[in-house]
């Protein structure tokens, strides 16, 4: 047992400026969620109206109370189809998450059709995709509640339409995965999203409202001339007992939701499913509600990740591994609720030392089947003489080749900077990992904008020397403002995550939750043992 | 003479056959008990000593079975039988047998039985001792002319009642004469029913007068004297509710001659053992004999509670041949104390009997406190007995603590599965009425008027616990479910905002319910934050939960996932939760007319075809003794009859459908 003796005084003003920066960020990023929930209640009296139950509410009524919800991409969409930080509407017109129906971990997906109808959004895409995929690799079955306009006709985008039909291929997969779909039909889904019922297992169609055709009237009336309604084109009542395209017809939007959960349960999918055995385990010493205070927000003032993995790892226990060698990328073995991982985090930038105690700490968890984490806090692999010629790119490059072979789950957080290749070998977006998310705080990007902005300044300095021209020190100030400007806009959290960068943010306190129900998540799936077939169920 | 008593066998069940057991076992007898098929696991039948199978559930194929009752007794060896109250308690014939077969009956001679169980023999035997009785006929002529007759020279209003009856079976009150006609028949069908005997007594009722009755004991040597009195003023349809010890306007003057006339009438039937000599005490301070119950009361345990007396072993040791042992002058009354009884009934169904599992029953243990109870959680309300399923008893120094140590009592107690009267009790021992002592018969017709004691809708704190425990409820189910979720994880979103929802009650109101970072929840109906809940703790059947800084106690039980039985310190609700509910499930209000309880349909009404007004009976069920009339809910066409008169219905089963008219 080696309990880790904190050196932070919680009472020290450092810890209340911390304390207050990320409260700060955190409130800043509460306000960007809520932004999405308020534009959707502004159709609250027309949900009303025509009997249904909002979007939001849907959720609550699909979702075990009291049981955890892990939201995802809630920022998706923001900053990408409108640039304004101001006005951007973030969440992508999606709700989506990985809850529990009737005790059994599910993947979640709400069209928030309080927001323009629930037309897709280029946002919204991404993280559609993201979270097919995340349920393929995780093995969750998807409940997708339904209402959905479709593309949207007035920002048509060629590339939104072609992307988008790996939506339908991804439900296809899933299918012969044997990983079921349901979807609850709430309201209009025309066109490509007549494909969202069409495509899934098992679809739950409420009377009056759910509505699925290729083309609805006004659409039919152009192509054919044809005069029909939208009821008889789609209708739910239609489809139960004519087309065949939906299973199950719900009165109304509760008893829909209330049938997708009988469903889920009577799958009695938790009975293929072995996670393995939890140990006995106590809380952190420390508690996580301090991490808020912890971490400057500045990722240049250093600080010691242990403090970090104190309040989140069972009893502020952990072991360091070659805690002498390469000391600034530090590697130990813990446990999270009860289940051992290998945690990664970062002093410091890596050198080679350091790089290569972590290629040989990725592969040692991938012996034992330990889960790896990620805590990133670097601003990547070191540079200069000493380093290159001690082979820098041959040791970072196996740290990389270490992370991507490695076969055990991998889960990330940007806790701080994630810069240029350090990013790839601490397990960042391109390297897959079963889980990221970010700190309000994190800064990723190729390197920080100050670096990048000095480094265009020495080569027109060098440049300068060279040709003997004399260098306009007012040009070149307005460069390096535009080069930081251009890096700062797109290195925080808010803005990575908008472009589904990561599967999120979330409030650095609640770290350990994360981790844990991450960890649940992803052994569960990893135990469970499927059936699967050759071509996905057809609905004959 | 005396004979000693080893094994005693109590021919009853429930609160009485365990109370009564319970004393013999203290006085170190061998108990014995009997029991029907319903009974075959009650408390009664595992507390005694050695249990003897009477029959079927029906008590006139078991506890009514005096042969099967003797066999019983033969069989186990017991050497006296104990009758309880009710069943064959007041039966002479069985007291008889009793003796016959060589046993000791503790309870009076089939004499004094026969005597005080008709009243109308009763009624005379009083007058002739000189004990004041109250005007009325009680002649053997039975003609309809003759009780009419009678019924205007005694005039109204007038109490009709079944000769052989007690306990507010085969009862009318007649208002005027256009209603007797209707109260005769009703009357006597009863009577015949309940009781064998349809013969019917009438008499000048006696418009708000307190039920006074006073305790006698006496021995097989001629000794008797009483032990004060008991005041059971509190009455629901004649039935007794709440009863106290002493009467709260009781003079000592006024004591010593209601306990002389009681002595008196006890003497006149050479009464032997403990008995109770009811009467009726008007405003004045006039008291008229009523009727004279041969066996241990029901509320007895408010005289042992100022008396300091056991009357069972007192019961026994006079059944054994024994003197009294104490002298009138060794009787002192000290404190307080009230009973209230437990129904199990439906207050929001006009207290017609509920029945059922018993989720829960929980009473608190407490300073002054006594339960006598028949049931238990985990055991069942059967149909087939009297619903009344435990008595609470406070006593105090003074009427006041009593009273506040019985508001206490209830406030923690609950009966969850079948409904119950606890409410009512509450309500009623609350009454500033009651509580100056000032109740007579007529407190809760006056108190609570037509349309009886009301249920308060649930209030705002209600619905949040209410929420609250079905949030915990749907919790805990989902966890057991899952594959292994930490604790720690519960109550979390990563969003930080995830609420739950939750309808209660008819108007779909709904309330979210979002866990806090703090350990809270904040309960909101829509918009703005309205209150801040904190479960403090949560168990399987108790929970403390604070809503806005206020604590409250709850015993609840979830008999499905949608339905809660809550009972808090004010008030027992059901709840029903709705969010998973379609809108269309709730769309009621058919004709369908069904059996409010198990019971016996004695007549059905109505033909196929008939046009039936609102408020038309339409058919009599007889339970628990008693008949219920069914009243068509609207008016409308007979459309079918699915049942049959004179046939055993089981609780909601179809009688008969009403196409509605428009």
């Amino acid at each position: 047992m080696a309990h880790f003796k904190s050196r932070i005084a919680v009472n020290d003003p450092a810890f209340a400026q911390n304390r207050a920066d990320m409260l700060a960020l955190i409130e800043q990023l509460r306000a960007l969620e809520e932004r999405a929930v308020t534009a959707s209640n502004r159709r609250l009296a027309t949900f009303e109206k025509r009997g249904q139950l909002p979007p939001h509410e849907r959720l609550e009524r699909l979702l075990d109370p009291g049981m955890p919800f892990l939201r995802l991409h809630t920022l998706a969409n923001y900053c990408m189809e409108d640039p304004d930080p101001e006005t951007s509407l973030p969440g992508g017109s999606v709700i989506l998450g990985i809850g529990f129906v009737a005790g059994v971990r599910c993947m979640i997906w709400g069209d928030d059709s309080g927001i323009r109808a629930g037309a897709g959004t280029a946002g919204g895409l991404r993280a559609s995709l993201n979270i097919q995929e995340m349920a393929l690799k995780l093995r969750l079955p998807v409940v997708h509640m339904v209402e959905s306009a479709g593309a949207n006709l007035m920002d048509y985008d060629v590339e939104w339409w072609a992307n988008a039909g790996r939506m339908y291929n991804n439900f296809a997969r899933l299918s012969a995965a044997g990983i079921p779909v349901i979807s609850v039909l709430h309201g209009p889904s025309t066109a490509g999203g007549a494909y969202m019922p069409g495509m899934s297992d098992y679809v739950i169609g409420v009377k009056h409202n759910g509505m699925a055709a290729l083309g609805g009237a006004a659409l039919v009336k152009a192509a054919t001339g044809e005069v029909s309604d939208d009821r008889e084109l789609g209708g739910t009542e239609m489809h139960a007992s004519v087309s065949g395209v939906i299973e199950y017809l719900a009165e109304d939007d509760a008893h829909g939701l209330s049938m997708a959960r009988d469903l889920v349960r009577r799958l009695d999918w938790n009975a293929r499913a072995n996670p393995p055995r939890r140990r006995a385990f106590e809380l952190p010493r420390y508690d996580s509600d301090e991490l808020a205070g912890v971490v400057p927000i500045d990722y240049t003032v250093p600080y010691d990740v242990r403090e970090v993995v104190a309040r989140v790892v069972d009893g502020s226990d952990f072991e360091d591994f070659k805690p002498r060698y390469g000391a600034s990328t530090v590697c130990l073995h813990a446990d999270i609720m009860g289940r051992a991982v290998g945690i990664i985090g970062n002093n410091g930038p890596i050198d080679t030392q350091g790089a290569n105690k972590a290629g040989q700490f990725f592969q040692l968890c991938d012996q034992a089947n330990l889960p790896i984490i990620f805590l990133n806090n670097t601003t990547g692999f070191m540079v200069g003489k000493e380093y290159e010629q001690a082979g820098m790119v041959k040791h970072g490059s196996k740290m990389i080749q270490a992370v991507s072979n490695v076969r055990v789950p991998k889960i990330t957080l940007y806790i701080g900077a994630s810069f240029g290749a350090g990013n790839y070998a601490m397990g960042g977006y391109a390297y897959r990992p079963d889980m990221l998310f970010s700190w309000p705080n994190a800064t990723t990007g190729v390197m920080a904008g100050q670096s990048a902005a000095r480094t265009m300044s020495t080569v027109a300095e060098v440049r300068a020397e060279r040709t003997g021209q004399p260098l306009d020190e007012a040009v070149l100030a307005e460069q390096e403002e535009r080069i930081r400007a251009l890096f700062t806009r797109q290195e925080s959290a808010f803005f990575t995550s908008g472009r589904c960068l990561d599967h999120g943010v979330i409030d650095p306190r609640d770290t350990r939750k994360v981790l844990g129900f991450a960890l649940d998540t992803v052994l569960e799936g990893r135990s469970r043992t499927l059936q699967p077939n050759s071509f996905g169920v057809a609905r004959l | 003479m005396t004979r000693e008593i080893s094994t005693l066998l109590v021919a009853n069940r429930g609160e009485i056959a365990l109370r009564v057991m319970r004393t013999a076992k203290a006085l170190g007898l061998r108990t014995v008990a009997v029991f029907s098929e319903a009974d075959q696991d009650a408390p009664h039948v595992r507390f005694a000593d050695q249990a003897v199978a009477l029959g079927p559930s029906p008590a006139g194929e078991s506890y009514l079975r005096a042969d099967r009752v003797l066999e019983a007794a033969q069989e186990s060896g017991a050497d006296a039988i104990h009758p309880g109250y009710g069943f064959l308690s007041e039966n002479a014939a069985f007291a008889q047998a009793v003796e016959a077969a060589g046993l000791i009956f503790v309870g009076p001679s089939a004499h004094a039985i026969d005597v005080m169980g008709d009243k109308a023999r009763a009624k005379r035997a009083m007058l002739e001792a000189g004990v004041p009785c109250i005007p009325g006929y009680q002649g053997e002529d039975q003609s309809e002319e003759t009780l009419r007759a009678q019924a205007q020279s005694i005039g109204f209003p007038l109490m009709v009642k079944a000769a052989a009856g007690g306990g507010g079976r085969g009862m009318r009150l007649v208002h005027e004469a256009a209603g007797l006609s209707d109260a005769l028949g009703l009357a006597h069908s009863e009577a015949e029913n309940a009781f064998g005997s349809g013969t019917l007594i009438l008499e000048r009722a006696i418009i708000q007068p307190r039920h006074v009755e006073v305790q006698v004991f006496a021995d097989a040597q001629g000794n008797a004297i009483h032990l004060g009195e008991r005041d059971c003023s509190v009455q629901r349809r004649h039935q007794k509710v709440i009863e106290e010890a002493p009467c709260p306007i009781m003079t000592e003057a006024l004591r010593a001659e209601m306990g002389a006339a009681a002595v008196e009438a006890a003497r006149a039937v050479d009464y032997r053992g403990v008995g109770t000599v009811e009467f009726l005490l008007d405003a004045s301070g006039a008291f008229y004999f009523l009727e004279m119950n041969t066996r241990l009361q029901v509320e007895h345990p408010v005289t042992e509670a100022i008396t300091g007396l056991d009357l069972v072993a007192l019961q026994l040791r006079v059944a054994a041949g024994l003197p009294l042992g104490l002298s009138q002058s060794d009787v002192s009354l000290s404190g307080h104390s009230i009973e209230v009884r437990l129904y199990a009934e439906d207050p929001d169904n006009d207290f017609l009997p509920s029945t059922g599992p018993v989720a829960l029953f929980h009473t608190p243990k407490a300073a002054g406190i006594r339960v006598d109870a028949g049931i238990e959680t985990g055991g069942e309300v059967s149909p087939f007995y009297d619903p009344m399923v435990a008595k609470i008893i406070a006593t105090g120094a003074d009427r006041e603590q009593a009273r506040r140590r019985l508001v206490r009592a209830l406030q923690s107690s609950a009966l969850l599965g079948p409904r119950s009267n606890r409410d009512f009790l509450l309500d009623a021992l609350q009454r500033p009425v009651f509580a100056a002592g000032e109740a007579t018969t007529a407190f809760i017709a006056e108190t609570y008027g037509e349309a009886g004691f009301q249920a308060q809708s649930p209030s705002f704190e209600a619905q949040a616990l209410a929420a609250s425990l079905f949030y915990c409820n749907r919790r805990g189910q989902a966890q057991a479910a899952a594959l292994d979720l930490s604790d720690e994880l519960l109550d979390w979103s990563s969003d930080g905002r995830l609420p739950s929802v939750f309808v209660l009650g008819e108007e779909g109101a709904r309330v979210h319910l979002s866990p806090q970072r703090d350990g809270t929840l904040a309960l909101t109906d829509g918009a703005e934050a309205c209150a801040v809940i904190d479960v403090l703790s949560y168990g399987a059947f108790e929970a403390r939960l604070s809503v806005n800084g206020t604590v409250h106690d709850c015993l609840f039980h979830h008999s499905d996932p949608a339905t809660l039985h809550l009972s808090t310190a004010q008030q027992t609700y059901v709840f029903t939760e709705r969010s998973l509910t379609s809108a269309a499930d709730d769309v009621g209000g058919s004709g369908r007319i069904t059996a409010p309880m198990h019971g016996r349909l004695v007549s059905i009404d109505v033909g196929v075809g008939d046009q039936v007004a609102q408020g038309q009976r339409l058919a009599v069920l007889e339970a628990m003794k008693m008949q219920h009339e069914i009243l068509a809910p609207a008016s409308g066409t007979v459309e079918t009859i699915a049942a049959q008169a004179d046939s055993q219905i089981a609780a909601d089963d179809l009688i008969l459908d009403i196409t509605p008219a428009d």
